[in-house]
Formats: C-alpha cells, sequence, structure tokens
C-alpha cells in the first residue's frame, strides 16, 4: 500500500542517534558520503557498509524499514548495474550476443550497485532519525553564514520544512482519493501505457484541489498568527553541541582517515 | 439464508515489521442480510474506517474471510473486483474525490467502469441525481463550484448510480448543517426502502444511527463490543457512556425518570417512542 513509502518520513525513537544534533547528523552525512565515493576496494567498501549496519542498529530503526526505502530505486539500481555490467571496457570474460562483459565490468557493477546502495540507506538513516523540523532548524543554522551574500536562507528552509511537513499528508491523501476511485471500479493496474496515464487523473485532479486549497489554509493561519518571516524571529528550542557530538565529529575525522589511507593502499 | 455480506474472524495489521506496526482489527465477525439496515457505531479510532474498507476488497485482511454471497471476494481478482461494484462505498468528505468536468460525468464514472451501454449510463445518472436531489440544470455544471452540501450529494449519487447490492456510508453527514443532515439521511432512508438495498451506516452519531437503523453494532479497539437492535444496544447506556460514546439526549432523559421512580422504559431513543411512552404512563395514571 502507499502508506508503507516510507521516503522522508520520521521514525519517532530516543536513541542516541535521534539524540544527536541535527547539525552534527548533516555534518556526518556529507562526511560518510565523502567516504563513500573515496572507497575503491572491497576492504572500503565493507568499512563503510559496517558503519551504516552499526548506526542502523543503534538508531533501531530496523532493517525492514530501510529495505522497504529502497523499493522504489530498484529499477534504477538494476538498469545501473547492467550498464556498468556491460559498457565498461576491459579484458572480456564471456560475451552474449554483441555485448560482452569484461573483468571490470563485473567489479564496476558490483562497486556501483554498493555505492548507491549505501548512499542511500545512509541518507534515509538521516532523515529516519530527525524530524523535519530538527533538520531544517540545522540546514539553516549551518547555511547561516550564506545569509551575508543575501540567500534567503531563512524562506529556503522554511519551504523546505512545510514541504518535508506535508508528505505524509500528501500519501496519506493520495490513499483515500485512490481507494475512493478504486470503489467506483477505477483500474490503475492494466490497459496500455496511455490508458494508465489517463486512469491517473480521477487521482490527480482531486489530489491538486486539495494541495492548493491546504496551502492556502496554512498561508491564513501563518499569517494569523504574525508569521512575516524570519527577520527578528526566536525559537523554541536553539541548538546546542552536546558532548556526544564531539564525539561523534572525532569519529567522522577517524573514519575518514581510515577510508583514505585504505585508498593509498588500494583496498 | 445466507447473510449478503459477512466476515468471518477478520484480522487487519498495519505496517507489520515496522515500528508503526498495529493491529486494527481483531477477530471481526459480521453479518448482514438482504436489505437489512445496520448502524456501525463506535469512537474515533475503533477501526470503523479501516472494517469498511475490507467489505469491498480495499484493503485484503491479515487474516480471515470476507464473504460476499457466500462467495471469498478474494477467492480470484476477477471476484475483488466485481465486488466493488456490488458493494458501493461512499468515504467520509467524499467530496473530495470529485474530479469530471461536470457533474454528470462525475457521477457517470462508476457506471462508465462496470461498462454498461451509453443509455444505461444515462438513466442511472439521472435517477441517482433525483434520489440526492440535485437538479437537472446542477448536471451540467463544474462539481468544483458547487456548495459543499451540493458536493457530498454529487459524490453520493456517483456511487448509488452503480446500483449496488450493499451500500457502505462512512459517515456521510459530518460537516453538514441540521438540513443538510436531515436531508441526507432521508435520501439514503428513501434509496433503502425503494431498492432493498442492504445499508451499512458508519456515524459516531447516535441520534443519527437510532432513528433508522435497524441493527446496530458497536465497535470498540478493534472489537466488536455490542451488538443488537438500538433498543437492546441502549439498554446498556452505561456501557456505552464508558467507551466514550453518547446516548441519544432522549434515552438520558428517561433513564433519569427511571431511576427517579417513573415506571417507565429506560431504552427510548426517539422522539416518537418517548411520545408514546409518555402518552401511555399518563393514560396509566389517570385509570389507576
Amino acid at each position: 500500500m502507499l502508506k508503507d513509502i516510507t521516503l522522508g518520513q520520521y521514525f519517532p525513537g530516543d536513541s542516541v542517534l535521534h539524540r544527536l544534533d541535527p547539525r552534527t547528523k548533516l555534518i556526518w552525512t556529507v562526511i560518510y558520503i565523502v567516504g563513500l565515493f573515496s572507497a575503491k576496494y572491497f576492504i572500503s567498501y565493507a568499512v563503510v557498509g559496517i558503519l551504516l549496519l552499526a548506526c542502523v542498529a543503534i538508531s533501531r530503526v530496523g532493517l525492514r524499514a530501510m529495505v522497504s526505502g529502497i523499493k522504489p530505486v530498484l529499477i534504477v539500481l538494476v538498469i545501473t548495474a547492467l550498464l556498468n555490467l556491460f559498457y565498461t571496457p576491459g579484458e572480456p570474460i564471456f560475451t552474449i550476443w554483441k555485448l560482452s562483459v569484461s573483468r571490470e565490468g563485473v567489479f564496476a557493477a558490483i562497486f556501483m550497485l554498493f555505492r548507491i546502495l549505501l548512499l542511500i540507506m545512509g541518507t534515509f538513516l538521516l532523515t529516519y532519525t530527525t524530524s523535519p523540523i530538527l533538520l531544517t532548524d540545522g540546514l539553516e543554522s549551518l547555511l547561516g553564514p550564506l545569509k551575508r551574500l543575501r540567500v534567503p536562507v531563512h524562506e529556503l528552509s522554511m519551504m523546505m520544512s512545510i514541504a518535508l511537513r506535508f508528505i505524509p499528508t500528501l500519501i496519506e491523501e493520495t490513499d483515500k482519493i485512490m481507494s475512493a476511485q478504486k470503489a467506483r471500479g477505477a483500474d490503475f493496474e492494466s490497459g496500455g501505457l496511455f490508458q494508465r496515464a489517463k486512469a491517473l487523473l480521477p487521482i490527480l485532479v482531486p489530489l491538486f484541489v486539495s494541495a492548493f486549497r491546504r496551502a492556502d489554509e496554512l498561508a491564513v493561519a501563518m499569517e494569523c498568527r504574525c508569521y512575516h518571516g524570519g527577520k527578528g524571529r526566536t525559537r523554541l528550542k536553539n541548538l546546542r553541541y552536546e558532548r556526544r557530538d564531539i564525539l561523534a565529529f572525532l569519529l567522522g575525522a577517524v573514519f575518514l582517515a581510515v577510508i583514505f589511507t585504505l585508498g593509498k593502499f588500494g583496498l | 439464508m445466507t447473510p449478503i455480506i459477512e466476515t468471518q474472524e477478520l484480522t487487519h495489521i498495519y505496517s507489520r515489521g515496522t515500528p508503526f506496526e498495529h493491529t486494527a482489527l481483531a477477530d471481526v465477525d459480521f453479518h448482514a442480510d438482504e436489505g437489512e439496515f445496520v448502524g456501525l457505531i463506535g469512537h474515533t479510532g475503533s477501526s470503523k474506517s479501516t472494517f469498511i474498507q475490507h467489505l469491498n476488497g480495499l484493503l485484503k485482511p491479515t487474516a480471515g474471510k470476507v464473504l460476499f454471497r457466500g462467495q471469498d471476494i478474494w477467492s480470484d481478482p476477477k471476484t475483488t473486483r466485481a465486488t466493488r461494484f456490488k458493494v458501493g462505498m461512499v468515504f467520509q468528505y467524499p467530496e473530495y474525490q470529485l474530479f469530471e468536468e461536470t457533474v454528470y460525468r462525475d457521477i457517470a464514472f462508476g457506471p462508465k467502469n462496470m461498462g454498461l451501454s451509453d443509455g444505461e449510463i444515462d438513466r442511472r445518472v439521472r435517477r441517482a441525481a433525483e434520489f440526492v436531489g440535485l437538479r437537472k440544470e446542477t448536471l451540467e455544471r463544474s462539481p468544483f463550484e458547487l456548495s459543499g452540501g451540493q458536493k457530498r450529494r454529487v459524490a453520493i449519487a456517483g456511487v448509488i448510480a452503480m446500483e449496488p447490492d450493499v451500500l457502505v456510508l462512512d459517515e456521510p453527514t459530518a460537516g453538514l448543517d441540521p438540513a443538510g443532515r436531515e436531508n441526507i439521511l432521508r435520501n439514503i432512508q428513501e434509496f433503502h426502502d425503494a431498492n432493498n438495498t442492504t445499508i451499512l451506516l458508519v456515524s459516531h452519531s447516535m441520534e443519527d444511527v437510532a432513528r433508522i437503523a435497524d441493527r446496530l453494532i458497536v465497535m470498540r479497539e478493534s472489537r466488536v463490543a455490542m451488538t443488537g437492535t438500538p433498543h437492546e444496544v441502549f439498554a446498556r447506556a452505561e456501557e456505552l457512556t464508558a467507551m466514550g460514546l453518547t446516548v441519544p439526549q432522549v434515552t438520558l432523559v428517561f433513564r433519569r425518570l427511571y431511576a427517579a421512580g417513573v415506571p417507565i422504559d429506560p431504552a427510548v431513543y426517539t422522539l416518537e417512542q418517548a411520545k408514546a411512552a409518555l402518552l401511555a404512563l399518563k393514560g396509566g395514571a389517570r385509570r389507576a
């Protein structure tokens, strides 16, 4: 069911990962991605993988939720792996028709698969363990210096937090509308491409109508509470780094050092 | 006689295997006979909506069965789809499902999906529109320029036009003014009487349900807590109040009278019954 899509969804919890400062987690995600893209061979990938598994275990989100997050991108994954498999030049192992598979291709495919998998799961862990509000607070704080360059940081982060906040609402809404149209015999599963696209109309029209209505209501509600942008706005909770954040940064440095050292030896 | 629709030990568990897992339905046994008018009541969060979505196969049971005229609706995909047309479902706030350019075309959506001929579709759309009290001119208007109450009627007509054997309505009067509520309930009652359709009306408004249903089912925390005629159910007013449900106001008055020692039926639930009971009491007193 649509409700089971977990993209960008927050899993409430009380693990160390949940309690880390959102800025720490954002920076850690960047560190993680840098480490992941610097990984060259099996051992480095194993280090990144073990790190991710450890984080998942600490977060208590559960492997099942992680795996379900991957489902929507499964096709992209398979296609990327296949393209790498067939189009990497090198010493061929075997040939099917005009397509030849090289030793390099096999490795490239495996590495690419792991890279994307680890990338997605790592970034999902961030949104799984950080509530949307904290996440955008963190982003706003990290991007704060850009305000001097007249980048509308507050407005951007407000837009983002609203967008994130409404993902579950819209999914639920879509689910309801789909059920209602299915109850009237709408069929989304059969027919050609054109027919299927046309079958989406009974969902998209009501969905847009209600999205606009919601946006309007939200704007009115915000104005009623005197919202007028970020200037002079104070916060209920100010972000503060704790000891565990410092520890996390130290671990991040160690992680990068390990990956770079392994890279030097070509592992 | 086999009931027209029936569930056997119906169980549904949401988001299995995630931190959000929870049991929405547990061993629900339910049945409705041909032409019966059943009211389903329960507090918010008592899984009424989850339950009704099983009746036309929108949700698949985690365990247990849903039978339509004795046949398991999940026995093959064709049966499941056919059941959607036999068991019509009007969702909560159904006006948000309207999408067509004209009211006529929106009501015709269901019948069209059934693969009926144009003539039959036309007959059904006009009949359904008439049932819910929509004027002929309204049929050519855009559903988006109608008032909330009228949109609701269009949406209900869209389901009625499929001429289902069982009609399920989830809070059809929510958010309407008293006149609008009265209208819709009367339409439903008329539709029931004219077609002998089995009706399942979900509501948390006791007054509405008590007046028109033959039988009541009370749900509480994913289970069926009580079932019986309105009279039987309202005789257990304390339990209902303990579940956070309200009892019709007349019933409350009569319970107090009964408690004060007046020899009167404490489970009266409509004004007509109250009138009859009071008159009988007065007549009895005069004779004494």
